[in-house]
């Protein structure tokens, strides 16, 4: 089995939960030994020799990974606006290199598009497998080259990112196309296929539930070396400082924490659009000096967070799974999470309240940090629990999903594949879709 | 001849709110009032009203047929409270001479396993409260969801009992049969008569928890089918103890199940084999004789695979709770508050443990179907913050 895939992210250069995943998957296909191809956008202020160093050190058993590079400027999590801010700071790159990047971010996924159908034409492949809506374009162009069935992963939709403050339309008409266009769907959660069904009326038979796990690892950190904990209690905000995060919701609470024991501390890690705004609430709120902002954590720091804190928060107002809060299990961190997330739904050792519900979250967070058979409690069977969560489980789904898709291609075999390389005619009707989106955006 | 005793619990907790850090010095309001009255009055109507309108018509027309029951001390005070009509169809169960009414701890708690002085007080509540009610004094002791060890009945028997109810479980009678009396392992000397009743938990379960699933080879479980196995015991048995929760009926076996046809027409069938006959524990205990002794050195339960006490102190949160609880009874008792200590008493009740049972993945399923709140964390969360509100209310008065 050889799947050709399409990403916009991978560790190390990765800002969010969708590069781990999809590091996490690859390495579980690999194990369940199917060869991926990964094509990513390549970051142009980023030096690739060490990335690719990187993951062919990695050990991926029998099966074959190989990484291929798109020149853009696309990254992981960025909006339209974020786009336009960072393709101006680029004006200054030698006049040769700069033709490479489009005008807005629906210009670059197409030109990501275009390269992914070039690809699809040398790549051999069985399966085409997109995540999230950047990719979805080049994985349609792929399936229009190679007749392969198009499985797109749902990690996150609109309206989570808008963390219900209204969605990109242009976003929302890409999103839509990609997921009636594929053969199949997979969602990270009964959450996120909810919301597919709702807002993108999409056949539920379609839609496959994969959920995510964690990559384990040995980095351990002794409690001497933190420094922070050893006079006061830690609880820890670890993700991207955006509204679909819920970080305000997490100053609140420690505001609530702190009149009742002033003595604690409260970290956030992670950047984001509302990290200015966030540190100005929390002097706003009178807690500053007890509100930590660490910047943006990678590698074994992120580990060591997690060990220092006595309590891991993630208020998010709506996460289609959440990775976070099984990272922190790992780090035998106890863990309090909103409701509003994909991961709730497969863990029970951990604390659950609804994001809004500062006073519930606040009560919990000093129930966790005064009662120590609590804490204890959370910490051991979260360890335990967490243990199940291996990427070789949603690998298996994803395999699985493709075999039925192979399947049902064998069966309804009609389709004269020579059609298909006439690629050139329906390269342009991609060409022609982003520029009716872009109409709309501009 | 083989006797079919039948004996059915009837209970319901004072479930507690979800009472936050926040509430610890400044909300003394424990129990959420509201939602014990809803779930009583739904238990009320799909269980305890019509079954007892079933055991009524029953009782009347058979005048053979006896059952037992036994009632926790809070769900009587909770019938009193919220549903008195409740309370008086029961009374009129009793009043037929053929129900006989145990003994247990009042508030259905733990407290032999923590405190003998608080375990007697209980019993002794528990009958004067029966006395109030039904005008009868029990003879039978059953303890809190059927937990025995030799201990136990040392202390029952010292206590006047004729007998005692407890689980027939497997590691126990290592292949003895559960269907005749035994002695516990030692009885004080002016009560060298005590006898153990065992539950037949196959039987028991075929009604309490098989009744209504599929997948159950003998479903669907017929009166003529369940009175041949108990015909089956005739010769090799002298009691067939049939011991469950009376929310069975109903509640936990839903109408459509076809439940009360079944309760309806079973007397009527069994009696039909001459050798058949219905009995209540005492009955049973007067009739028939011990064939062995049991030797239960470690506390025993009906509950859960493991029969034993996981459920309610299996893990380390529980066993800190029930700890931080019965710390204080001294101080308690020594307040001469009867108001903090009615509080602390209903907090001994022992489905607050139950909770915060951490026993998931298997048949920890049920403990989840029956969790009033988010799971056994919240419920321990809650539980903390109640004594430690009730120890400040302690401290402040010292």
């Amino acid at each position: 089995m050889k799947v050709l895939m399409f990403g916009w992210e991978f560790p190390p250069f990765n800002t969010g939960g969708l590069g781990t995943a999809c590091y996490g998957l690859t390495k579980g296909l690999a194990n369940n030994n199917v060869d991926v191809t990964f094509v990513v956008p390549q970051m142009p202020e980023k030096v690739n020799a060490e990335f690719v160093k990187l993951i062919s050190a990695k050990s991926y058993g029998k099966a074959n990974i190989k990484f291929r590079m798109v020149k853009t400027p696309l990254a992981g999590y960025m909006t339209p606006e974020e786009y336009k801010v960072k393709t101006a700071l680029l004006t200054n790159v030698p006049d040769g290199q700069q033709k490479l990047y489009g005008d807005n971010i629906f210009m670059e996924a197409q030109i990501y598009a275009e390269k992914a159908a070039e690809i699809a034409k040398t790549e051999p492949h069985d399966v085409i497998h997109a995540h999230d809506w950047m990719t979805y374009m080049a994985g349609l162009a792929a399936k229009k080259v190679s007749g392969k069935p198009l499985v797109v992963h749902v990690h996150a939709t609109e309206f989570d990112r808008g963390g219900g403050n209204g969605v990109n339309q242009a976003v929302y008409d890409l999103e839509r196309k990609g997921m009636h266009e594929a053969d199949a769907i997979c969602s990270v959660s009964e959450f996120t296929k909810n919301k597919i069904i709702e807002h993108y009326g999409v056949d539920p038979n379609k839609i496959n539930v994969v959920h995510n796990a964690v990559e384990f690892n040995d980095h351990k950190f002794v409690k001497e070396s933190f420094g922070l904990s050893r006079d006061s209690k830690v609880v820890l905000f670890l993700g991207r400082i955006t509204l679909q995060k819920g970080p305000e919701y997490f100053l609140y609470a420690a505001k609530k924490v702190l009149e009742q024991d002033p003595n604690i501390k409260f970290v956030v890690a992670g950047t984001g659009d509302m990290h200015g705004m966030m540190i100005e609430k929390a002097a706003e709120l009178g807690i500053g000096e007890n509100v930590l902002f660490t910047g943006f954590l990678k590698g074994k720091d992120i580990d060591k967070a997690y060990q220092m804190a006595d309590l891991y928060v993630m208020p998010s107002v709506s996460e289609p799974f959440g990775i976070t809060p099984l990272e922190s299990m790992r780090n035998n961190t106890p863990v309090l999470i909103s409701k509003q997330s994909g991961v709730s739904e497969v863990v029970n050792h951990v604390l659950k309240v609804d994001f809004w519900d500062v006073d519930k979250m606040a009560n919990q967070i000093c129930a966790i940090l005064k009662y120590g058979e609590l804490h204890n409690a959370l910490m051991e069977n979260g360890n335990k629990e967490v243990q199940n969560f291996s990427w070789n489980i949603p690998a298996e789904k994803c395999l699985h999903v493709y075999n039925k898709l192979l399947e049902n291609k064998l069966i309804n075999n009609n389709l004269n594949k020579t059609e298909n390389f006439k690629s050139l005619k329906n390269l342009n009707q991609v060409k022609d879709l982003f520029y009716s989106i872009n109409r709309g955006v501009n | 001849m083989v006797s079919t005793c039948f004996y059915f619990q009837v209970h319901q907790p004072y479930r507690m709110k979800n009472y936050g850090v926040f509430d610890i010095g400044k909300n003394q309001n424990y129990f959420d009032h509201d939602n014990n009255k809803q779930i009583l009055n739904k238990v009320a109507n799909k269980c305890y009203l019509p079954t007892n309108a079933v055991m009524l018509n029953l009782l009347n027309q058979h005048s053979e047929f006896k059952v037992a029951y036994s009632f926790s001390g809070v769900v009587l005070d909770q019938f009193q409270e919220y549903n008195p009509q409740v309370l008086s169809s029961f009374q009129r169960l009793v009043e037929t001479g053929q129900v006989e009414v145990l003994s247990e701890t009042f508030h259905h708690s733990l407290a032999f396993l923590h405190s003998k002085q608080e375990f007697k007080e209980q019993v002794e509540l528990h009958r004067k409260k029966i006395k109030e009610v039904f005008g009868v004094t029990p003879t039978i002791f059953r303890n809190t969801e059927l937990i025995y060890n030799n201990e136990l009945a040392e202390t029952v028997a010292g206590m006047g009992y004729k007998g005692i109810l407890t689980e027939g479980a497997d590691h126990i009678l290592k292949g003895r049969s559960p269907n005749f009396l035994y002695h516990p392992q030692s009885t004080p000397k002016e009560n060298p008569n005590f006898k153990l009743l065992l539950k037949n938990y196959k039987l028991s379960d075929d009604i309490a928890f098989r009744f209504s699933n599929k997948s159950w080879k003998e479903h669907p479980l017929t009166v003529p089918k369940f009175v041949n196995w108990i015909n089956s015991i005739n010769g090799n048995g002298n009691c067939v103890n049939l011991f469950m929760d009376y929310e069975t009926f109903g509640e936990h076996q839903w109408k459509d199940t076809g439940i009360f046809r079944f309760l309806s027409h079973l007397p009527q069938q069994l009696l039909k084999h001459p050798d058949n006959d219905f009995k209540t524990p005492s009955e049973v205990i007067n009739s028939y004789e011990a064939v062995d002794k049991l030797d239960v050195h470690n506390a025993m339960s009906w509950a859960d695979v493991e029969r034993d006490l996981s459920a309610w102190q299996g893990n380390k949160m529980q066993l800190s709770a029930l700890k931080s609880l019965y710390n204080m009874e001294a101080q308690v008792k020594n307040s001469n508050n009867p108001e903090l200590l009615a509080l602390w008493r209903k907090l001994t009740t022992s489905d607050h443990f139950y909770y915060m049972c951490t026993k998931w993945f298997n048949d920890g399923d049920v403990h989840k179907y029956f969790n009033p709140y988010d799971g056994p964390y919240d419920s321990y969360i809650a539980f903390m913050n109640i004594v430690n509100d009730l120890k400040q209310r302690l401290e402040i008065r010292d």
